[in-house]
């Protein structure tokens, strides 16, 4: 219990502090290098509360692709962000106004405890129960059989994702140079190599055909 | 271990097969390239003709499959029906455009045939989730398809227009529906519905606000699907920027899906909240036939004159949807087919409009059309004429039904509204009839218009023109869906 204890403490503190460290650091990189440690660790708090699969989607879709794209642009785009922020100071006061707002129409909805949602009993049963299969299991076990079809859906949106994306801004290039490997294979020394016989001490004409 | 038996998919077999068929072209296109784009419009079509019969064979007996998400009934028949037809019409239409126009793209057919797709999983949704899905792979084909012409600024910027504006609608949707969700703890229809069953009686328990809350986003996000004012802004822009058979198709077949979503979504799930929803549903009818009659009065480009009358008639058909009785929804679904023919055929006369193998839109370009090319000038007055609702043609009977249904009601002021817009918009429509018939010609349009174009003029031209002389398989086919949402 108590290893359990310190590891979140570890695991909360680290990612709050690098979570900090992305608006705080000054080289753009740093920030996503920081995002990718604070995503990580928050991996490791789903681990801790048993919803592993969260925590592998995190690592995978988080770390593994938006993270990395993330670093890709910053790189390949040359972005002044001292610039970007340099107005930032100016719409402090309006950004302010508007969280207060917010935060005070929140509390107003706690505090007067208008809103009394009527749970509907299902939604609160975890199905199956939690101690007889694990998430990734349970998730498994109806992904593929009872949503199959919105699975096949979502697999027919990503294609023609695929295709717009290709269709919109894919070009065929005319001026590269292709390597076309049944020609290499094909060519042998005879159509390749010609073998011209100079004699030595004179000026050959070597012309080329 | 959860028990797992295979559901029975033969319901789902129209969507299956056309799944299926749009994998393999996918992979034919890709191994051919773009010389195979002529084969594979064809193709595509074969297989909307093949997923029709298929609808027409299925059981008209409501059944379930996929756990209860896929519904198949005698509405979903209708509405599948016309979707295909447009959708098949529209290609035919657009083949010799997507070969002048620097279209040609084995893409294009395809995905198409994926919109076609998600709009039947839209028509047959009986899930929140399905819903989204279906929608979803409808939308994303449609963002692609209008910004086709990706060297045109103004395909771009429609593409692109729609593509900001439709996400933003399907994040009200998503919204919408997690407040239903969240407050009935369900995203099945049924279970919705019998949510709101045991949950009614006490119309200001927060239960009952909180899914009031939830319709209210959703609706929101299907009128911007159908384009009802005031979630319209889109639609002039996306239908003058897109490429005219991409016009042509949005519309034709996803206005016709979307609204068969409106209505499966309110007289399903919703349908004991017909005194709250038929509010909005009033507002947005008044709406949309006012803003469609009198902002199209000062449009030059046809397209965009199309897309404000497009308003106008989605404005007509939800007057029967306010309604709320059998008689209205049977309005709004004969009002749905034969606005799609009107438009498809409008929209093959707007595809014959070149000069000098231009493509030209404004709707001074179509003076003297009558001595020129008496054809299609006579076709559009069809139309024209059509469209204002002047009787005998088909318009007439759309609006015919959907007014009666309204009177039935007592709802005489939104009867009176539609009768007063019908008499404005007849100005603009007529207007155009005037500029083909008793203007200066200019000169002849390209001839011949091609085969496709032909035969699609006649067809529609033909059924406008003697709807009143066989009405009865629409007539009939409406009245069987409409009848499913009151048991």
């Amino acid at each position: 219990m108590i290893i359990e204890t310190i590891v979140f403490y570890v695991l909360a503190v680290v990612t709050v502090a690098s979570g900090v460290m992305v608006i705080a650091s000054r080289n753009p990189v740093q920030s996503v290098l920081f995002l990718i440690l604070a995503f990580f660790n928050s991996a490791g708090l789903f681990v801790l509360m048993g919803a592993e699969f969260l925590a592998m989607i995190l690592v995978i879709v988080y770390v593994g692709a938006v993270a990395v794209l993330f670093l890709f642009v910053v790189m390949m785009l040359d972005i002044n962000f001292s610039e970007l922020r340099a107005g930032f100071l100016q719409y402090l006061p309006l950004g302010a106004i508007v969280g207060v707002i917010l935060l005070a129409e929140l509390i107003l909805v706690f505090a007067t405890g208008s809103i009394d949602i009527h749970v509907p009993e299902v939604v609160t049963v975890a199905m199956p129960p939690a101690a007889e299969v694990s998430n990734t299991k349970a998730l498994g076990n109806i992904l593929y059989t009872r949503y199959a079809y919105l699975f096949q859906g979502a697999g027919f949106i990503l294609l023609v994702a695929m295709v717009g994306a290709i269709v919109l801004t894919h070009r065929r290039r005319v001026e590269v140079r292709r390597q076309k490997i049944a020609e290499q294979v094909a060519r042998d020394p005879k159509a390749a190599v010609v073998l011209k016989d100079i004699k030595s001490g004179e000026e050959g004409t070597w012309k080329s055909d | 271990m959860i028990e797992f038996t295979a559901p029975e998919y033969l319901s789902a077999l129209p969507e299956i097969f056309l799944a299926a068929i749009s994998l393999v072209l996918l992979m034919v296109g890709v191994f051919l390239g773009n010389r195979s784009t002529n084969m594979l419009t064809w193709l595509s079509v074969v297989a909307m003709g093949v997923a029709f019969i298929m609808v027409l064979a299925g059981s008209h007996d409501q059944s379930t499959t996929f756990f209860g998400m896929f519904v198949s009934d005698s509405f979903s028949i209708f509405m599948k029906c016309l979707v295909l037809i447009g959708a098949a019409v529209t290609l035919i239409m657009g083949m010799g455009f997507v070969k002048r126009e620097n279209m040609n793209r084995f893409e294009f057919p395809v995905l198409i045939l994926f919109a076609t797709l998600g709009m039947l999983l839209m028509i047959s949704a009986n899930d929140l989730i399905a819903l989204y899905v279906g929608l979803e792979l409808q939308s994303l084909s449609l963002y692609i398809v209008a910004a086709f012409r990706r060297d045109s600024l103004r395909s771009s910027e429609a593409g692109l227009k729609y593509f900001v504006l439709g996400a933003l609608s399907s994040g009200m949707l998503l919204y919408g529906s997690s407040m239903v969700y969240g407050f009935t703890g369900f995203t099945g229809f049924h279970e919705i519905a019998s949510a709101i069953h045991n949950g009614g009686g006490n119309a200001h328990s927060t239960t009952t606000i909180g899914i009031l809350i939830g319709l209210v986003f959703i609706v929101a996000a299907l009128a911007f699907k159908v384009s009802a004012v005031p979630f319209h802004m889109w639609a002039p822009d996306v239908y003058e920027g897109a490429p005219t058979p991409v016009t042509a198709f949005f519309a034709a077949a996803p206005k016709v899906a979307a609204m068969a979503l409106f209505l499966r979504v309110l007289l399903g799930p919703f349908h004991e909240m017909l005194a709250q929803w038929d509010q909005i549903i009033v507002f947005i009818s008044i709406a949309s036939m006012v803003l469609g009659a009198f902002a199209a009065i000062g449009q030059k480009n046809i397209k965009r004159l199309i897309a404000y009358s497009s308003i106008g008639h989605i404005g007509y058909a939800m007057v029967g949807l306010a309604a709320g009785t059998p008689e209205g929804i049977r309005g709004v679904l004969i009002y749905l087919a034969i606005y799609m023919v009107m438009s498809l055929g409008t929209f093959a006369c707007i595809l014959a409009m070149r000069r000098r193998g231009q493509m030209v839109e404004k709707i001074d370009d179509l003076a003297g059309l009558s001595k020129t090319n008496p054809a299609i000038a006579l076709a559009l007055a069809i139309f024209m004429f059509s469209m204002a609702g002047i009787p005998p043609l088909a318009g007439f009977f759309g609006k015919l039904y959907v007014f009666l249904a309204a009177i039935e009601e007592g709802m005489y002021a939104l009867a009176i509204i539609g009768v007063l817009t019908s008499a404005v918009g007849a100005y603009y429509y007529i207007r155009i009839v005037k500029v083909m018939y008793f203007d200066k010609p200019v000169d002849s349009f390209d001839k011949p218009i091609g085969a496709e174009l032909s035969t699609v003029l006649l067809g529609t031209g033909v059924i406008t023109l003697f709807f009143f002389v066989y009405p009865t398989p629409v007539l009939e086919g409406a009245q069987a869906a409409a009848a499913l949402f009151f048991p």
